[in-house]
């Protein structure tokens, strides 16, 4: 059995920064982490290994320097790495990056189960899971909490919705995509630490997969950072002070006939 | 080819054949974009058992076309099924705008099409808009954390896609002049072939939530920030808000350090609101938490700090200890003097 996880480097999200000119954010390896969300998602990749005897594929796609974030994966018990990077992937969005990353996971060995984390911290779009699994044409199950696999590929799952959870059953290949209440993830062991370091990582690019180049980085994304702007959200605010004259009182008083104009309603209890 | 792509498309939302709140504030977006285009507007319902009754709701808040697929197998949530409808009708309608909510359906169901239909999908939209002549869709999202806003275009590819964050707008109502005849109802003939067998997924049971937080449906919502200073302080709080009828929100901070539970968190993070009535206790104002916010009607803060973010935002401000303000609130309710409320 083969599973594949999804890793995403991206930066610490205090340190997030967009480029003005391209209205892309700005990844520099200085402050770069793997994507918290994605480690959910390794995390039950390798609960699944230990319980099926499964074979983990770490993907990510990024620059040269995103091979530290597999690592780091492949550090927590991850079998294998692909780093999917090329100048001419750089500035695609989340439909390019899903089509890039089924292409480079079509020349990767046979899949059972691919498992995404929810969404990355930095792009927040939680699109690459379900559009990667339309572009490898394979049903998929979102926000999925629980996760468990019988013989011959059954499985059961369930998925966190607004109000409830949908108990599911279904048959393998899947994709899913993950959240935080899946598992706790483990952290890396100084063993894998150091087979980690010296483990080869695949690197695929435009010299291997050999793509459209009109599909993929910053010309083939279909969706364009048009501009960036500070929210300009202001309202012509009354103000109160409940710290002169008659204090607090005053103020309630003010803002109670203030409220009775707006006809708010709905009556209390 | 852009040519060949015309009309709003909304994808609506149902649970067990009666329409869901998130339909509404669809069909008030695209009927916003559909008018400044002068173009027509159509909402598509998957489901199973959908009532003509049903449907013409959406007609009279102004849908032009109801597009129904309705099939048992489409009665519970299966992505690529649904997909697939989704796809098939927009290779044979060909909309210029497909507009879905940012719901854990909408969400998963959206990107699944654009990959199919190689359409741009912006995700999480808080504002949208539309250029009368091109028809490019001006989709606005918070980005980078919540601490800027983005507006995206997707130039090339029809139709332009975008999720809608729940209660980022109000629902439409039903319009004057407008009944049954004023649009019309399309059922789907047959679900589109599965050339390789379908992978359909089973659903075996529902739990559903244990506590009900309702604060996205409620009309007024108290929030405390972290001027609160410790969780006990937050019994004046909730003490205020069962007076007026209120939910109770928080802050970001709020949550983190644990004083309150995630489900109350309104924010980029977390819920967004659009209540009648908003009031902040101790919240200074973080762009992150006023992406959860903002188009509330009415919003009153009370705040230490003059300079606080939250005022900018405010159509009645305070300025003064929530500890204050807050039992001067509850004295002039028992005094009978909170006419508002009634």
């Amino acid at each position: 059995m083969h599973i594949i996880v999804t890793v995403k480097q991206v930066p610490e999200t205090r340190t997030l920064r967009m480029d003005e000119a391209t209205g892309t954010l700005v990844r520099d390896s200085g402050t770069a982490i793997v994507n918290p969300l994605d480690l959910y998602a390794v995390e039950l990749a390798l609960q699944l290994k230990e319980l099926h005897n499964a074979h983990v594929t770490a993907i990510s796609m990024g620059p040269p320097h995103a091979e530290k974030a597999l690592r780091e994966v492949m550090s927590m018990g991850v079998d294998d790495a692909v780093l999917v990077s090329d100048r001419a992937y750089a500035g695609s969005d989340a439909w390019s990056t899903a089509w890039i990353l089924a292409a480079a996971i079509n020349t990767v060995k046979d899949f059972d189960l691919i498992i995404c984390g929810e969404r990355a911290t930095d792009g927040d779009t939680g699109q690459v899971g379900p559009e990667l699994a339309a572009a490898l044409n394979i049903n998929a199950l979102t926000y999925v909490n629980h996760f468990e696999l019988a013989s011959a590929g059954d499985f059961t799952a369930s998925r966190l919705v607004e109000d409830g959870e949908e108990q599911l059953a279904g048959k393998l290949p899947m994709l899913l995509t993950v959240v935080k209440e899946i598992a706790v993830p483990r952290l890396p062991v100084l063993e894998g630490k150091i087979r980690a370091r010296r483990a080869p990582v695949k690197t695929l690019g435009q010299n291997e997969l050999k793509l459209d180049e009109r599909l993929v980085g910053l010309q083939g994304a279909p969706t364009r950072v048009d501009k960036i702007f500070r929210p300009q959200i202001m309202r012509d605010c009354i103000m109160a002070s409940a710290t002169q004259g008659q204090g607090a009182l005053a103020a309630v008083k003010q803002l109670n006939e203030f409220l009775l104009t707006r006809r708010i309603g709905g009556g209390g209890v | 080819m852009k040519e060949a792509f015309s009309g709003i498309w909304i994808i609506a939302g149902q649970r067990d054949g009666e329409l869901l709140r998130i339909s509404f504030e669809l069909i008030a977006r695209g009927l916003e974009l559909a008018r400044k285009r002068n173009t027509s507007l159509t909402a598509v319902v998957f489901g199973a058992g959908m009532t003509n009754k049903e449907l013409y709701r959406l007609i009279r808040c102004g849908a032009d076309r109801v597009i129904v697929a309705d099939f048992p197998e489409l009665d519970k949530f299966d992505l690529e099924l649904h997909a697939a409808c989704l796809t098939a009708l927009i290779n044979e309608y060909k909309p210029e705008v497909v507009l879905a909510g940012a719901t854990t359906t909408g969400r998963s169901l959206a990107p699944y099409a654009a990959m199919n239909v190689h359409a741009g999908l912006t995700a999480d939209c808080t504002g949208l808009d539309i250029d009368p002549e091109s028809g490019l869709l001006i989709q606005t999202r918070p980005a980078a954390g919540g601490n800027i806003m983005a507006s995206i275009k997707s130039p090339s590819c029809r139709p332009q896609m975008a999720t809608l964050r729940p209660h980022s707008c109000l629902p439409a109502e039903p319009l004057k002049g407008r009944g049954e005849s004023s649009g019309v109802i399309l059922r789907m003939k047959q679900l589109p072939p599965s050339p390789e067998g379908r992978n359909t997924v089973k659903h075996i049971g529902f739990c559903p939530l244990s506590e009900d937080f309702g604060i996205q449906d409620a009309e007024k919502v108290v929030v405390v920030g972290r001027g609160i200073k410790k969780a006990d302080n937050l019994k004046l709080v909730f003490d205020f808000a069962k007076r007026i009828g209120a939910a109770v929100g928080a802050t970001r901070e709020v949550v983190d350090r644990g004083w309150m539970s995630y489900p109350h968190q309104i924010g980029l993070s977390g819920k967004t609101i659009s209540p009648r009535l908003y009031m902040a206790f101790g919240v200074s104002g973080s762009i992150q938490h006023l992406a959860g916010m903002r188009t509330a009607e009415t919003v009153v803060a009370v705040n230490t700090d003059p300079e606080a973010q939250i005022f900018s935002i405010a159509d009645f401000g305070i300025t003064g200890s929530l500890f204050d303000v807050i039992p001067a609130l509850i004295g002039e309710i028992n005094a009978g003097n909170a006419t508002w409320i009634k």
